[in-house]
């Protein structure tokens, strides 16, 4: 592959998801379609209830779309409904996620909660420890690797959960909101991470946010009303 | 990474707590398996420890532990001859219930067959067998005696002799051993006033009853301390240990041709005993244990529930990640065991310390306690599926 033909992080062609059916029925996201390479970081803009977070869940092999197709890296992972076979194991290798929350696990620490990322995909628990000693290292938290959760600011554990995205080197890095709980300084400290992550590793990286302030970071901005998606910039 | 261990150093007061609570059901059911045996042993520790091999009684009667059996004294002297017999002992035994220090306290009344038996083979703690025909007793520890204590009992003054530790009767009275002449003496004591208007009282049938008229003697006979003195002592039944080399169902066979009485062997009375007197305690006691079992089930089943259901949140993130199945069954089922291991440990010293503080015995036998630990692991392990159930069911989405 040369140069100026990045590789794809992720492709959606088509998608849509409607919610429920009859008098209840919510078309949350229409005829999506949309290409991300690896090393680009994309934001996505929108209005409440516009289908961002809809979006978000379908490509990340969580909340799979009704219809259309997602590929991620070089696989067909799902076609209308139906997804692949063992989703959760492509999960793990393949996606990492950023929420508004951190949801770490409380009862580990923050270097434990980026450990057990690595664990549960079969690395040995010293290689493990050292790997998420080094992603500590380089997002700039290893002071606090040792605290639990609670023990940490929002922003602290908004970088953990950055980390533990990151454990496995994945293609694809798919972030809801996830500065919407920090105030604007700790939001562009988080939101520059993922520029770097995407730059410097070569992931493919989709930010759902509402702060314009940050949208500098962004190599493109999608922005989606009513359940369509439309190219910004 | 073992998860189960870091959640519970988490919140290790909470679980501690929960492990004690655990602990002390199981420590009740354990107790209740060390009663049931309690029962079960101090009903057969008499039989078995008296060592006899025949149980001569009362003609059709099943013998004194199942019903009121009495037979001469004097069968001793019968058994005695008859080849392959190498003793024959009276067994007298009754309950009385006596007061010491404002209590009531109840002594099973043992009577021994001096002087052939002065109670070698009564595991004794202290003290010595019975030394005299008379006003001697061998008592439990139980009966709260000291040696060379004085107790009154009847109209005569025994003195402990010696201490037995854990002898006592299907009741869990203790037992206190004397010989058949003083047992029979302190159980069938009269008062004077009692002797007295009995004397009365029979002279005055002798002179109603025509056989006062015909025989004029018997109401001077009347007096008299021990009327109707043709009337020998009797005992409960008699026991027979047959000689070496002996075939006991020989022995049996040529007794129970006798129209007199009925002879079982040791085993028959133990069987008398079980299906008979302590049957209903036993299975009363045996279907608690169960339904304790169950009951520990459940609220053990609610304990991983709830603490299935506090982490929810993070297993549903686990999955999200792309935790396998495993990763979070190991999380509950460890959890179970390590909870139900706790408190079974707990409930093991618990009871080693509560249970000798009972006012009978409880038994917990090594093979009960192998049991309680299959039930325990079981429990832990069947009782973890409906938190399992839980966190199969919740979906990573969930977490948004
Ligand atoms: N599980 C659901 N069931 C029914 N409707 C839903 C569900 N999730 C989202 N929706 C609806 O779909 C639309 C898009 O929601 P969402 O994707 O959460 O928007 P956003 O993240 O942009 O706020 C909204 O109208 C929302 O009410
Ligand atoms: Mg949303």
């Amino acid at each position: 592959m040369s140069a100026n033909t990045p590789e794809r992080a992720v492709e959606a062609s088509n998608i849509s998801k409607i919610y429920g059916s009859g008098n209840t029925e919510v078309k949350a996201m229409v005829n999506v379609s949309f290409t991300i390479s690896k090393g680009e970081v994309v934001g996505l803009l929108g209005p409440s209830g516009s289908g961002k977070s809809t979006l978000l869940t379908a490509i990340g092999l969580i909340n799979p779309p009704t219809s259309g197709q997602i590929r991620i890296g070089k696989d067909l992972v799902t076609d209308g409904p139906s997804a692949m076979a063992d989703v959760r194991k492509f999960r793990r290798k393949h996606i990492g996620y950023v929420f508004q929350k951190a949801n770490l696990i409380p009862f580990l620490t923050a270097l434990e909660n980026v450990q057990i990322a690595l664990e549960i995909n079969d690395v040995h628990h010293k290689e493990a420890r050292k790997r998420a000693i080094a992603l500590f290292e380089y997002l700039g938290i290893e002071e606090r690797k040792d605290n639990l959760p609670h023990q940490l600011s929002g922003g602290q554990q908004q970088r953990v959960a950055v980390a533990r995205s990151l454990a496995n080197k994945p293609g694809l890095i798919l972030a809801d909101e996830p500065t919407a709980a920090l105030d604007s300084f700790r939001g562009r400290q988080v939101m520059e991470l993922f520029q770097k992550v995407a730059h410097e590793q070569g992931a493919g990286v989709l930010v759902v946010t509402h702060d314009h302030r940050s949208l500098d970071v962004f190599d493109r901005t999608f922005e989606m009303e009513d359940g369509t998606l439309k190219l910004k910039i | 990474m073992n998860l189960a261990i870091r959640d519970i150093r988490h919140s290790l007061p909470r679980f501690l707590l929960t492990a004690v609570g655990i602990g002390m059901l199981l420590m009740i059911v354990m107790g209740m398996s060390g009663i049931y045996r309690g029962l079960i042993e101090d009903a057969l520790l008499l039989v078995d420890k008296i060592g006899a091999d025949l149980w001569i009684v009362q003609h059709n009667t099943r013998g004194p532990f199942a019903e009121i059996s009495r037979i001469p004294l004097k069968m001793e002297d019968r058994l005695r001859a008859v080849p392959g017999v190498r003793s024959a002992r009276a067994f007298v035994s009754h309950t009385i219930q006596r007061e010491r220090i404002g209590k009531p306290l109840r002594i099973v009344v043992q009577g021994l067959s001096w002087p052939e038996d002065k109670g070698e083979w009564i595991p004794m703690t202290d003290g010595r067998c019975l030394g005299a025909a008379h006003f001697e007793m061998i008592a439990d520890k139980s009966l709260g005696f000291r040696p060379g204590e004085k107790i009154p009992l009847g109209k005569d003054i025994y003195t402990v002799v010696g201490l037995t530790r854990g002898m006592v009767g299907q009741g869990g009275d203790g037992i206190a051993f004397f010989t058949v002449r003083d047992a029979v003496a302190i159980q069938f004591d009269n008062s004077g006033e009692a002797v007295r208007l009995e004397r009365d009282a029979r002279r005055s049938r002798a002179v109603r009853q025509d056989i006062g008229n015909t025989h004029p003697e018997l109401l001077n006979r009347a007096a008299l301390p021990d009327i109707p003195a043709l009337a020998g002592p009797m005992a409960s039944a008699v026991i027979v240990q047959t000689g070496q080399g002996a075939d006991i169902d020989k022995v049996a066979e040529t007794i129970s041709g006798w129209k007199d009485v009925s002879v079982h062997t040791a085993g028959n009375q133990r069987n008398f005993l079980l299906d008979g007197s302590v049957d209903k305690a036993r299975r009363q006691i045996g279907l608690f244990r169960a339904l304790l079992v169950i009951i520990s089930a459940i609220i053990m089943s609610l304990i991983l529930y709830t603490l299935t259901l506090d982490k929810i949140h993070d297993i549903a993130m686990l999955k999200l990640i792309g935790a396998r199945n495993s990763v979070i069954l190991g999380l509950i089922i460890q959890q179970a065991i390590i909870l139900g291991g706790l408190g079974y440990i707990l409930a093991f010293y618990s009871g080693k310390w509560i249970f000798p503080h009972f006012p009978r015995r409880v038994i917990v036998t090594g093979n009960d306690l192998v049991w309680l630990a299959v039930i325990v692991l079981a429990i832990s392990v069947l009782s973890s599926l409906l938190g399992i159930w839980k966190a199969m069911s919740v979906q990573p989405n969930e977490v948004l």
